[in-house]
């Protein structure tokens, strides 16, 4: 079995579906000649030509919205967005189209498009290049949010996306595009979207995270069992829908929650976790439903984003005030 | 700056502003030797075509499908009819069966050669106002008036199923045309993705963004921009400082003309030529139809707020249904008769769309669900029982 990092994970997907489909056609700026600019299509279009692999304009909204004509065209388009900073001008073709088409057409059309971003900071890049905006996306009924954290779901998780027949908004967390290798058969098996991937097994705690965010909390989970606390972890996977199965259960198992992301607090996804944790699983919690998160402020610029961005001592400390609490 | 606008090709495109010749002293005092070394590298032309003025006189040797009134009949008959639609649309909302609706009076001509010129296999991506290029490629009327009575089930046509339900965002159906074009030239499939904008469209982004990846690519998409001068209450001068929106095309890489837009036959006219050449691989053209919005900008306007009576009174004067008739009861291939008859026909068929639409069957609330994903996900479920009917689960 290969090894993989997890943009090698979206690269080797990309050829598997582009070589098994010829509707599917990867678009982007600087995504052709120069294999993107995080080299997820490298070598696609030596290999598959510049009709498929196709190096657009540099405008966001034409990409989002050409994604929208050729799906309804019965192609496979993905798209790939710079940086999500970049990527706010495709809102207006999300909201108002590729999630809406099948609804507004009552089946007649739909949207079976991908438009993959990388997200999240930590790697000391420029103003707008590091912010984790998922809620925006996920917001919005009618597509799908998917945030592979290691190689083999990048793998699995933008096979299935590909495959999907509604469209998917496919947010890779490029700090640990690199961080890790992993074997995955490069064998086209699609892994399941809709539902979350419990990564760790524990009994005392869940801690529910997704993206780069996986890295540490399951560092932290590493030392709580040290401690003799048992963390189960939850990659959540796919925001929208939520699954939120999994996630109840294992607070049913554990009684305790704590919900791990990048982006600013207030009105984080992870708000929405909370709010089904209290709605469906009250009863079971022995501890209130706490957060480690981004605050609410302006992502800063690099001296400071290792303030703004939870640290594996942020979790541990609202770990241990969540195993205190009487 | 280097524009040359100026047209002088064959029979009826006309003059647009200034002379060749004056235009090219101008740019030359402009670019000469004042300026140093600067030389003129670029130049370019609008085109302007009318075959067919509000006086019924013709200005140049018609098209070959306009020398037999075949075709001119079929059409008028097509703007017609989509002309009762619009007062029966509007007869509705009136009297509270329909929801808020757009008119076309006026743009039908627009409306009518878009729907008529293209082929069942290609893909119309419109804007809300042009009913008439729906229903020409067979799109009915109940449908039309569903999607307008506030029921999703209206743009799941029975026919041309490839076509764009209608935007509502300004000029968002254009890069979706880039998509579709794209689609096109990729399977080689001889087919064309004619999408359809106003002259306010022609300010945004998404536009600019779609022009402009049309001629890179050389997509056979054709850009029909009817402008009606009116976007809600701002005109078209303030839309834009340039001299016509057609040449917003040239920046793009390809051609943008003007045309008469309420001559039908020129018109249909320049849509052929650009079709064709779409078609056959000549990539994307820009057609800016020059047209006037009669009637108020939706049901829930008033323009009298913004414009004058004058202005209307004398576009009325320009009618592009009284200029077609006008030609042909003067070449006499249409007769009072005629009209009266065709007046009862289209009347009789808004009726009974109407009466279609107006009796179907409402959805049931859970429909709301049904369509948002091929499969509703888990995660939906427990809502979706809040508005199903207990005995369907
Ligand atoms: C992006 C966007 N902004 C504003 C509106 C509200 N609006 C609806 S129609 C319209 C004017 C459009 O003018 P034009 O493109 O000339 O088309 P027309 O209505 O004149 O046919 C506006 C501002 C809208 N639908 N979409
Ligand atoms: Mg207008």
């Amino acid at each position: 079995m290969p090894e993989m990092t997890l943009v090698g994970g979206v690269n080797a997907a990309l050829a598997y579906e582009m070589a098994a489909d010829d509707r599917v056609l990867v678009f982007g700026e600087d995504i052709g000649v120069n294999g993107g600019v995080f080299r997820a299509t490298e070598g696609l279009q030596q290999r598959f030509g510049p009709e498929r692999v196709i190096d657009t304009p540099l405008a966001e909204g034409l990409i989002a919205g050409m994604a929208v004509g050729l799906a309804a065209q019965g192609l496979r388009p993905v798209a790939e967005i710079q940086f999500m900073g970049f990527s706010y001008p495709t809102l207006d073709q999300l909201i108002s189209h590729a999630s809406r088409l099948r609804n507004r057409t009552r089946g007649r059309l739909s949207c079976p498009m991908v438009l993959r971003a990388p997200f999240g900071g930590g790697i000391h890049a420029p103003e707008h290049h590091s912010e984790s905006t998922e809620a925006l996306y996920a917001h919005i009924p009618g597509l799908r949010v998917v945030i592979p954290s290691s190689p083999a779901r990048a793998y699995g998780l933008l096979l299935a996306a590909i495959r999907d027949p509604d469209p998917v908004v496919f947010l890779e967390p490029k700090r640990i595009y690199r961080l890790t290798k992993q074997e995955v058969a490069d064998d086209g098996e699609a892994m399941p979207l809709d539902v979350c991937f419990v990564v760790r097994d524990g009994t005392d705690i869940t801690l529910v995270t997704w993206g780069a965010m996986i890295h540490e909390t399951l560092q932290a989970a590493e030392q709580l069992a040290k401690e003799g606390i048992s963390a189960e972890v939850i990659d959540v996977a796919t925001l929208r829908p939520l699954d939120t199965e999994t996630i109840l259960e294992s607070v049913a198992k554990t009684g305790r929650c704590v919900i791990i992301h990048e982006a600013p607090r207030s009105g984080g996804f992870g708000a929405e976790i909370a709010a089904v944790v209290a709605e469906h699983g009250l009863l079971n919690l022995l501890a209130p439903v706490a957060r480690v998160t981004g605050y609410d402020t302006i992502m800063p610029l690099l001296k400071l984003e290792q303030h703004f961005l939870p640290s594996v001592e942020r979790i541990m400390d609202t770990v241990h005030k969540t195993m205190e609490f009487a | 700056m280097s524009f040359l606008l100026n047209h002088y090709r064959q029979g009826s495109l006309r003059h647009l502003s200034l002379s060749k010749e004056a235009c090219h002293t101008q740019i030359m005092s402009m670019l000469g030797e004042e300026e140093g070394n600067m030389r003129c590298v670029a130049q370019f032309e609008v085109g302007y075509t009318g075959y067919l003025d509000h006086e019924l006189r013709v200005t140049g040797p018609l098209p070959e499908f306009a020398r037999e009134p075949v075709q001119l009949i079929a059409a008028y008959r097509a703007m017609a009819s989509a002309r009762a639609f619009d007062r029966k649309a509007i007869n509705l909302q009136r009297t509270g069966q329909l929801g808020t609706f757009a008119s076309c009076l006026g743009e039908e001509a627009i409306a009518v050669a878009v729907g008529l010129a293209m082929r069942p296999e290609d893909v119309l991506l419109p804007m809300y106002r042009h009913h008439g290029a729906y229903l020409s490629r067979g799109v009915r009327m109940a449908e039309l008036l569903a999607y307008w009575g506030g029921d999703e089930r209206g743009m799941d046509f029975q026919s041309v199923r490839e076509d764009f339900a209608v935007a509502v965002p300004i000029a968002t159906q254009a890069p979706h045309a880039v998509g579709v074009g794209y689609a096109f030239k990729y399977r080689k499939e001889p087919r064309v993705a004619v999408c359809l904008l106003g002259d306010g469209a022609t300010s945004k982004g998404d536009f600019y963004e779609a022009i402009n990846a049309a001629g890179v690519w050389e997509l056979p998409v054709v850009f029909v921009v009817a402008n009606n001068l009116w976007a809600i209450s701002v005109p078209r001068t303030l839309q834009s400082r340039a001299q016509t929106l057609a040449q917003k095309a040239i920046a793009a890489g390809f051609e943008g003309e003007q045309v008469d837009g309420n001559d039908y036959i020129a018109v249909r006219d320049r849509l052929d030529q650009a079709l064709q050449r779409a078609r056959s691989g000549q990539g994307p053209c820009l057609i800016e139809a020059l047209t006037y919005r009669m009637g108020d900008h939706t049901t829930a306007d008033d323009s009298r707020r913004y414009r004058d009576a004058e202005e209307v009174e004398a576009w009325q004067r320009r009618d592009p249904l009284d200029r077609l008739r006008g030609y042909l009861l003067q070449s006499g291939a249409w007769s009072e008769a005629d009209e009266e008859a065709l007046q009862v026909e289209c009347q009789e068929a808004a009726d009974q769309a109407a009466q279609l639409y107006l009796e179907r069957p409402l959805q049931p609330p859970a429909s709301m669900f049904d369509y948002l994903y091929e499969r509703l996900p888990r995660a939906y479920a427990e809502q979706r029982k809040a508005l199903a009917d207990p005995n369907d689960v």
